[in-house]
């Protein structure tokens, strides 16, 4: 029996396989495809402290080996996810990330006041990245001094749980960002964030998003995700959690390889609800094909030429 | 408007058990039964064929038009890349199943309900006529473009009253309109359900919101995960706030949708 196991970032997970936030709702959607428990943990649908409606439709796209999303965080607002979903997930028992949208310094801080003061939230994962809100994420995202800004401030409003910052892969240097959030006091950085990305509809001659600009995601943006996590292993000492086009057991061992304690499942969720508890069954198979029997082991023993 | 839990759906394996034809631009789908015990008429299900691999990697969704003890069918229209493929299935080639998804169509016995199909629309009414209470209060008015032919319309037609009209060019709109509006007129007091086109949905629901007919349209939108999670096949309810068509549709109420 291979022990599947992680620690890191004061979190105990039973496995490295997390369900992504924005591609799991808020894991309940998905109960009836596999028992939640199994799960390493679940970063739940963006979290605001209003309730947000989104961007208008369409919103997402299929594109070859992937697709485009401009949500818009559409989500019922902080309170009516800790009222109606929070006491409904197995939180005992796997770890309940919490995604956090915020536009301002102080929102963000309020928001992870909020969440911090709850028993089942193992963690908060802190969005300085979503692409798709002209006014939010994006400015964070793209700044290693705010980056540095909100962690800090998050980092006094949790309460000692750990603070997850999540990475925007448009920028120059992605390992910049991940120093910034290191020096701002987060507990860990999960990498990547969707690639801004566009389509277009010849017949109409319109952008297929309404937002006209929208995130990637899936399999096209793995080798994108894994020289961000490369890079981003190479500079900073806390943990990573990769993210990025995983859609097999294979696919989260490269990851770990590189370095990352953990892994993030998203758009392979689309492929079928059951997919990440496919992922955890097959782990211990892919790992015998990589002629080990230990994540530790196996994790950060990447052979550079 | 009851938001369904699907804690019973599971994502299947099953056989494609067709024969292989010449592709057409219409397909009959019959798969084995993925050990459905019931569905509600309306309701649909994703499929996504296991050997697509991950160009695609979305499942398609499609209305179920029938369910028996040992297949299950959806009628298919080829219009882009997924449903292409899929009208190129090959005996035996497994297709991956979750389902029944949505909430279906009201269904009340000894009510006179007006079947108004578009197009494939057509496919949620077959098993709709099937498993009815009481079929002879049922009537079918089917409006098409493609012939006759391609649409197991003649089947349907045997079991419960039924006519059909076809658009053999935009001219025929006006009166295709007229031919629809006066039969929803027939069913103040009855029920009216609606599955079509976009355009044609919003024809019923503005009749039906002005003459205060009980009608109920299904939607059509894109969808990723088809149950409620992704966020991406939202419409606006009544009240303007964005719901997901997969979850708490596909059927609405007229007077609970922004069509």
């Amino acid at each position: 029996m291979i022990d599947l196991r992680v620690e890191f970032a004061g979190l105990v997970l039973k496995n490295p396989i997390i369900t992504a936030s924005g591609t799991f709702g808020f894991g309940l959607e998905f109960s009836s495809f596999g028992d939640l428990k199994r799960l390493g943990g679940i970063v739940v649908k963006g979290l605001s402290l209003k309730p947000r409606e989104g961007n208008p439709m369409p919103r997402v796209a299929e594109t070859p080996c992937g697709m485009l999303n401009a949500i818009g965080i559409q989500n019922p607002g902080v309170e009516a996810f800790l009222r109606d979903k929070l006491p409904l997930l197995p939180w005992r028992e796997t770890a309940i990330i919490a995604n956090m949208y915020a536009c301002t310094v102080p929102e963000f801080g309020e928001l992870a006041g909020v969440l911090s003061g709850e028993e089942g939230v193992a963690a908060l994962e802190v969005n300085v990245s979503c692409p798709n809100v002209t006014h939010g994420g994006a400015v964070f995202g793209q700044d290693p001094t705010q980056i540095r800004k909100v962690t800090e401030e998050v980092k006094k409003r949790a309460k000692g749980k750990p603070v997850i910052v999540k990475l925007s892969p448009n920028v120059t240097d992605i390992a910049l960002c991940a120093q910034a959030a290191e020096d701002g006091g987060a507990d860990a950085v999960s990498l990547i964030n969707t690639l801004l990305g566009m389509a277009v509809d010849i017949r109409t001659r319109k952008p297929t998003l309404a937002n006209v600009l929208g995130g990637l995601s899936g399999p096209a943006i793995k080798p994108v995700a894994l020289r961000c996590v490369h890079q981003v292993c190479r500079k900073v000492s806390i943990p990573v959690i990769g993210i990025g086009g995983i859609v097999s057991a294979e696919d989260a061992l490269e990851f770990i390889l590189l370095g990352a304690a953990a892994v993030q499942v998203g758009t392979a969720n689309f492929l079928r609800p059951d997919q990440s508890f496919r992922i955890i069954d097959d782990l211990p198979r892919a790992m015998i094909k990589a002629h080990s029997d230990s994540l530790g082991e196996l994790r950060g023993s990447l052979k550079l030429p | 408007m009851v938001e369904r839990n699907c804690r019973e759906v599971k994502v299947r394996e099953v056989r494609f058990l067709g024969t292989w034809d010449e592709p057409s631009d219409f397909v009959e789908l019959t798969l084995d039964n993925p050990g459905w015990e019931s569905y509600r008429p309306g309701q649909f299900a994703m499929l996504r064929a296991k050997h697509w691999g991950l160009e695609l990697p979305w499942g398609r969704p499609f209305s179920i038009s029938r369910v028996d003890a040992e297949s299950v069918t959806f009628f298919v229209q080829v219009v882009g890349r997924g449903t292409s493929r899929l009208a190129r299935l090959r005996p035996d080639d497994v297709v991956i199943i979750w389902g029944p998804l949505g909430n279906g169509f009201s269904a009340p016995p000894a009510t006179p309900t007006l079947l108004l199909a578009g197009g494939m629309g057509i496919a949620p009414f077959r098993g709709y006529i099937e498993n009815h209470p009481s079929p002879e209060f049922l009537h079918l008015l089917f409006a098409h473009r493609a012939s006759i032919d391609f649409y197991p319309y003649l089947n349907m037609s045997e079991k419960v009253r039924a006519e059909s009209i076809q658009e053999r060019s935009p001219d025929d709109l006006p009166l295709i309109i007229a031919r629809l509006e006066a039969a929803m007129d027939e069913y103040e007091g009855g029920l009216v359900l609606a599955c079509g086109p976009t355009p044609f949905l919003r024809t019923v629901q503005a009749h039906a919101l002005k003459k205060n007919i009980r009608a109920e349209v299904s939607l059509e939108k894109t969808m990723a995960c088809g149950v409620g999670a992704c966020l991406g096949c939202v419409c606006k309810d009544g009240q303007g706030k964005h719901v997901q068509v997969c979850a708490r549709g596909p059927v609405f109420a007229t007077a609970d949708v922004q069509i």
